[in-house]
């Protein structure tokens, strides 16, 4: 049985520096593996559809006549399966999240 | 001939973060009853395997609970595997077995933490979390996902760890032992601590079984049953025994928890000096057909995952028996006779999952 | 991984009897599960001794069917077989606490049944 054992660390905590980090000064960095959001290079999209049927959630729309590629990010799950199926390799996860919207929209990126 | 009060302990509470209302019979202060309502954050999942494939459903059922996700993932997959008798290279077992352990140990600090919220010690819940922060940080270095895996896939796994990181990852939670053991005997010796669970809520033995409690709930009460003996991924390999404590009371289960985490820490070590270098997944073909029972041991306890395929692409039925459902009636049989103050502290003591057993 | 599966096929009318003797056996309950057919449902009753695991299975063509409510030899089962009740429409005689169908308040009554019993409006 003892008797104020939590008092050492909290006088202790008293001339420790915080525990916390002082965002947005100190900014946590992320990982190499974290999953992020889905970036896309736009110019080797062959326009197949593959990650399309793949998406779980069915956030990806493939247009293959006007060669658009769209992503709803709110829909998105950052699971990884479009990356790991694309035939050209042009999809990739980046680690950084998404940033916060104000409206639903989708991301388009037209074959310019 | 006294007069019974009915309190409402509603399911939005500012101690009990989880929305399960239970209608309290009061005579005084000392509790004689309680009905339990769920039902709150019923979402239908298990009807939702009628339109997801029967391999993208495992990013479903990894989102049924936030804290013992990568369980439920793997179970789904070890059930779809034993139907259409796939085998599962021995690397990936090893591997399903760290992330398994390492998910225990995240789920006990997380639990530590809100137990000791919940009687009011909060600098003890705070340190506590600080502790979760750095187990969270090796999650997200292997896996990508600080709470949701991702990695579980019917086959095998969908990330590898290489050996650098693995006897970094054992270092680590080498040198993390002495300050969790320096949190956790505050549980286990403080005085004010200990009155407000020495002898509160205790279950006997005979009730537990008949009730059928399962997990840390059971193991309290002197009960050794604990799924992992059955030997599903590697722990057929690993040599350890189940944590059991006979006293009863809410002292012995926090107890269990706390031995349950350096056990977890000693399994990783097995692990990480047995795995061998070998595939991590293997090609899955053909439609599931069949049905079967897989049961493997979340931090709450055993969780039951029944699958019945009939050869489309769609499974049948999928039913998931969650351990907190299990021990809801055990949990009202605890609270006969406690005094008002000590009902959320006996709530928590069952570590209760209200997402996951409603799903 | 060797999990043992044992099916036991039975009519509702030994399913009491059948109970009580794995009761007096030392088995605990692990689940009540519902799985809706092409015609009718079936019931599967698990229950567990040391790592074993025993499983009864009541196979019945129409949701009229009462079944006897098991709760009084294992008292844990009224939460399985209020939730049958509630998503399924199945009808049990006896269970120790009977929330009538109120357990989960689901805006469709027996959602995973979709064609079974007719539902009173639900306001």
């Amino acid at each position: 049985m003892s008797f104020f054992s939590m008092a050492k660390t909290v006088l202790l905590s008293l001339f420790r520096k915080p525990s916390t980090r002082r965002y947005p000064f100190v900014v946590r960095p992320f990982f190499k593996n974290t999953r992020g959001k889905v970036d896309i290079e736009i110019i080797k999209c062959i326009f197949c559809g593959i990650c399309q049927k793949k998406c779980p959630t069915s956030a990806i729309n493939v247009f293959k006549v006007e060669k658009k590629w769209e992503i709803d990010r709110l829909r998105c799950i950052s699971c990884g399966l479009c990356v790991e199926s694309c035939p050209k390799k042009c999809l990739s996860l980046n680690n950084q999240y998404p940033a916060s919207m104000t409206e639903r929209a989708k991301e388009v990126f037209p074959d310019a | 001939m006294s007069e019974y009060t009915v309190v409402p302990f509603g399911p939005q509470h500012p101690v009990l973060p989880e929305p399960i209302h239970l209608d309290l019979v009061l005579d005084d202060e000392k509790v004689v009853e309680a009905i339990p309502r769920i039902g709150f954050v019923h979402r239908g999942l298990e009807k939702l395997v009628e339109k997801k494939d029967f391999l993208d459903f495992v990013y479903v059922a990894e989102r049924i609970c936030g804290i013992c996700s990568f369980i439920h993932g793997l179970s789904y997959c070890i059930a779809v595997e034993e139907i259409m008798k796939i085998d599962v290279p021995p690397r990936a077992q090893y591997l399903r077995t760290i992330w398994s352990e390492l998910s225990r140990i995240h789920s006990h600090l997380l639990w530590l933490g809100l137990f000791a919220d919940a009687f009011g010690f909060e600098s003890l819940f705070m340190n506590c979390w600080k502790l979760r922060e750095q187990i969270l940080d090796i999650i997200e270095e292997t896996t990508g996902g600080r709470v949701i895996f991702g990695s579980a896939k019917v086959g095998g796994v969908r990330k590898d760890i290489s050996r650098e990181k693995l006897s970094e990852i054992v270092a680590k939670l080498e040198a993390y032992r002495k300050e969790i053991k320096g949190i956790t005997d505050i549980f286990m010796r403080d005085a004010s601590v200990k009155h407000r669970l020495v002898g509160v809520g205790v279950l006997s033995k005979e009730d537990a079984y008949k009730l059928g409690a399962v997990g840390p709930t059971a193991r309290g009460s002197g009960l050794a049953v604990d799924m992992r003996r059955l030997g599903y991924a590697a722990y057929g390999k690993i040599n350890f025994q189940p944590v059991v404590e006979n006293a009863g009371d809410s002292y012995s289960r926090c107890k269990v928890r706390i031995r349950e985490l350096f056990q977890s820490v000693d399994i990783i070590k097995q692990c990480a000096a047995q795995i061998e270098e070998g595939p991590i997944e293997v090609k899955v073909t053909g439609l599931p057909q069949g049905e079967f029972f897989c049961r493997t041991e979340q931090p709450r306890g055993e969780v039951v995952y029944y699958a019945k395929a009939d050869g489309t692409k769609f499974l049948k039925r999928l039913r998931v028996r969650t351990p907190t459902f299990a021990n809801l009636a055990a949990m009202l049989k605890m609270l006969q006779g406690c005094q008002l103050a000590d009902v959320p502290v006996l709530i928590l003591t069952i570590d209760p999952c209200i997402s996951c057993s409603e799903r | 991984m060797n999990q043992e599966q044992k099916i036991i096929n039975i009519t509702p009318g030994q399913l009491t009897e059948k109970v009580r003797e794995l009761s007096d056996q030392q088995f605990r309950l692990v689940q009540i599960n519902c799985t809706k057919l092409d015609a009718g449902f079936e019931l599967n009753y698990s229950f567990d001794k040391e790592l074993e695991l025993v499983n009864l299975r009541l196979s019945l063509s129409d949701f009229d069917a009462v079944i006897p409510s098991v709760s009084g030899i294992y008292l844990a089962a009224f939460l399985y077989e209020n939730e049958t009740a509630d998503l399924f429409g199945a009808k049990f005689q006896g269970i120790a606490v009977d929330f009538k169908g109120n357990f989960y308040n689901t805006h469709i009554k027996h959602p995973f049944n979709p064609d079974g019993p007719a539902a009173p409006e639900v306001k």
